[in-house]
């Protein structure tokens, strides 16, 4: 005997007589609802008596035919009768997804709510860079409430413990540069010029900008996803109530450290790129490392090195002010905080870049190129 | 209540490094009952739900559901012994970025490809209103809820694949006193109508008092008693006695007795 549930339609005297066997549950149904939904005939009675077993939705089938044709459901167990009973009791109609309204609406829903999203998120961080300058001004009046600790733990985290991968990718960064260069220049016999690449765009821009963005990637989202959930957390709140300022305890020794580590992180990898492309350039173009480094001195002026260094602490600060801005956004759930994190790093690459450009003009346009 | 153990476990041994959770823990669960699980704060009540449901792998023991080792089914049977029972974590633990009618609906697609989507709607609609949400709440999101909504959406995608077999974790931690009654009665008439067997994970005296057909209590790594509350006080156990004679588990404590 197979145990799926199946139906035969009988045609009584006056009444037309469902009779249901087998299974009436989830896994053996079959294709028993769409049967029933495409009835011809209304039946007055829906007979359950072969049915050996039946579970919540075969118990809402047949309250469906009860409903909507008014058969009579006889012959069940009691079992069946008080799931029966149990399921239209619980009969509501209900969305299965929130209302939406139509495509044209929507869009521009979608456009002025981002709008909204990115102006307030500017005016939120100038607010904030308002607060975190208002928290320095207090520890300058009263420097006892400097936290030495906390400053120093954070130069570590930021700065000493990135140093292994900082040191790496700038090295990296370095053979490919001087590869590259090797390759293109030796069409026109330059090949020495390589060294004038590797030297200029290396302390010039590239050193900083990926040091920037590996910082953004490994702190800024660090101190959004640690800023984040100590909100969530409340400790954000407790630390307030007990007298403790956030700004002061959490923000300043954050933004601080990114802002001094960068220059630092900054000038290190730009050693390990110089490194590495005069370590290919030994290997691929027969330039010893003397020379390299004697020429080195001749065409790099000493404004490339500056450049970098103005520019470091600057994109430091954005790293940090944003990592804390968007931790100190995160409201509601969990979800907030990966949500924050990535839009802590996406902002911090961005607004780096674009100052980065800034940079660059005004730097050509005092006279440093 | 029938004889033969739903749930059995015997010489549970769990741990996570070197402290010690569960050491020789032996626990019947039977047919048609509620068991109440209590314990302190640490004493594992948690781990042992996860390994009876295969979340945590014990370092020893034997544990068999529905007449099956855990340990040993298959890849075919570990999924036919998931539909057979329901889950309600305490959090509720619902998908965040589905709705409460898609919660419940997941289950069912998942093991069910055939239902139709109306008859899907239809299906999560009447498990949501029997677990006492309103029919409103079907297309909000998680988010939108009260904690208390959260775990009866929660208990609706625990009943979606009609379970014959319901584990609670502290269903009603955090909701207010008559929010805790209703979920205690839900309980009781969901079991009644749908013939579950109901392992429940508490710390709410008035729920063990309330619903449960025996109590387990936990302590010093394993399961030192069970039975109904009454034969759990002619123990002389000192945790039991300051657990169910201290004042708050005289207060939850019926007044006829």
């Amino acid at each position: 005997m197979s145990f799926d549930a199946d139906f035969t339609e009988d045609e009584g005297d006056e009444k037309r007589v469902l009779r249901f066997s087998g299974r009436l549950t989830t896994a053996r149904l079959g294709d028993v609802p769409r049967r029933l939904e495409r009835l011809d005939v209304s039946p007055s009675r829906a007979d359950i008596a072969d049915v050996d077993r039946i579970d919540t939705v075969g118990a809402w089938l047949l309250h469906k035919l009860n409903r909507d044709h008014g058969a009579e459901i006889v012959g069940g167990s009691d079992k069946a009768d008080r799931l029966i009973k149990q399921v239209s009791i619980a009969d509501e109609k209900a969305r299965r997804l929130p209302e939406e309204s139509n495509l044209f609406s929507l869009t521009l829903q979608r456009i002025g709510h981002a709008t909204l999203d990115a102006l307030s998120s500017l005016k939120g961080l100038l607010i904030f860079f308002g607060a975190l300058v208002i928290a320095a001004g207090g520890v300058i009046a009263h420097p006892r409430r400097f936290r030495y600790n906390a400053v120093v733990q954070q130069f570590e985290s930021v700065g000493v413990a990135s140093l292994g991968i900082v040191g790496l990718m700038s090295f990296l960064i370095g053979i490919v540069i001087a590869q590259q260069g090797a390759v293109q220049l030796r069409q026109f016999g330059a090949e020495v010029f390589t060294i004038n690449l590797i030297g200029r765009i290396t302390l010039r821009e590239l050193a900083v900008l990926m040091t920037a963005i590996m910082i953004a990637g490994r702190s800024g989202s660090a101190f959004a996803a640690q800023i984040g959930s100590m909100k969530l957390a409340e400790e954000i709140d407790a630390m307030r109530t007990i007298g403790i300022p956030p700004m002061g305890a959490l923000v300043l020794p954050r933004v601080l450290a990114t802002t001094l580590m960068m220059p630092l992180l900054g000038f290190y990898a730009a050693v390990m790129a110089l490194v590495g492309g005069g370590l290919l350039c030994w290997y691929a173009l027969d330039i010893p490392p003397p020379t390299y480094i004697q020429r080195m001195r001749e065409v790099v002026p000493m404004t490339d090195f500056y450049v970098g260094m103005i520019k470091a602490p600057v994109f430091g600060f954005i790293i940090g002010l944003t990592g804390c801005f968007q931790g100190m956004q995160v409201e509601g759930n969990n979800e907030e905080v990966g949500l924050k994190t990535t839009a802590a790093v996406v902002q911090a690459i961005f607004l780096v870049i674009v100052l980065d450009a800034f940079f660059a003009v005004f730097f050509s346009s005092i006279g440093w190129v | 209540m029938s004889d033969e153990p739903i749930i059995s476990v015997r010489g549970l041994r769990n741990s996570f490094g070197d402290s010690v959770v569960h050491e020789n823990l032996d626990l019947d669960v039977y047919e048609g009952e509620i068991l109440g699980v209590v314990g302190g704060s640490g004493t594992g009540k948690s781990v042992l739900m996860r390994s009876i449901i295969g979340l945590q792998e014990p370092d020893a023991g034997e544990i068999t559901v529905f007449g099956e080792r855990i340990d040993q089914a298959t890849a075919a049977q570990n999924l036919d012994i998931r539909r057979r029972w329901g889950v309600l974590f305490q959090n509720g633990a619902l998908f965040s970025t589905l709705t409460v009618s898609e919660n419940v609906q997941a289950p069912l697609r998942e093991f069910y490809r055939n239902l139709d989507q109306d008859l899907l709607d239809e299906i999560a609609t009447f498990k949501i209103v029997m677990s006492g949400l309103p029919a409103d709440a079907a297309p909000k999101y998680p988010s939108e809820l009260s904690g208390g909504m959260r775990k009866r959406a929660g208990l609706a995608r625990s009943l979606a694949l009609d379970p014959v077999l319901l584990f609670l974790d502290e269903p009603t931690a955090g909701l207010d006193p008559i929010g805790a009654a209703a979920f205690d009665e839900l309980i009781v008439e969901l079991k009644q109508t749908l013939g579950l067997t109901v392992f429940l994970i508490t710390h709410d005296l008035d729920t063990l008092h309330a619903i449960c057909d025996r109590v387990a209590v936990l302590a010093d790594r394993k399961v030192i008693a069970s039975g109904t509350i009454e034969e759990l006080l002619a123990l002389d156990h000192p945790w039991i006695q300051e657990y169910f004679n201290g004042p708050r588990g005289r207060a939850a404590a019926p007044k006829a007795a």
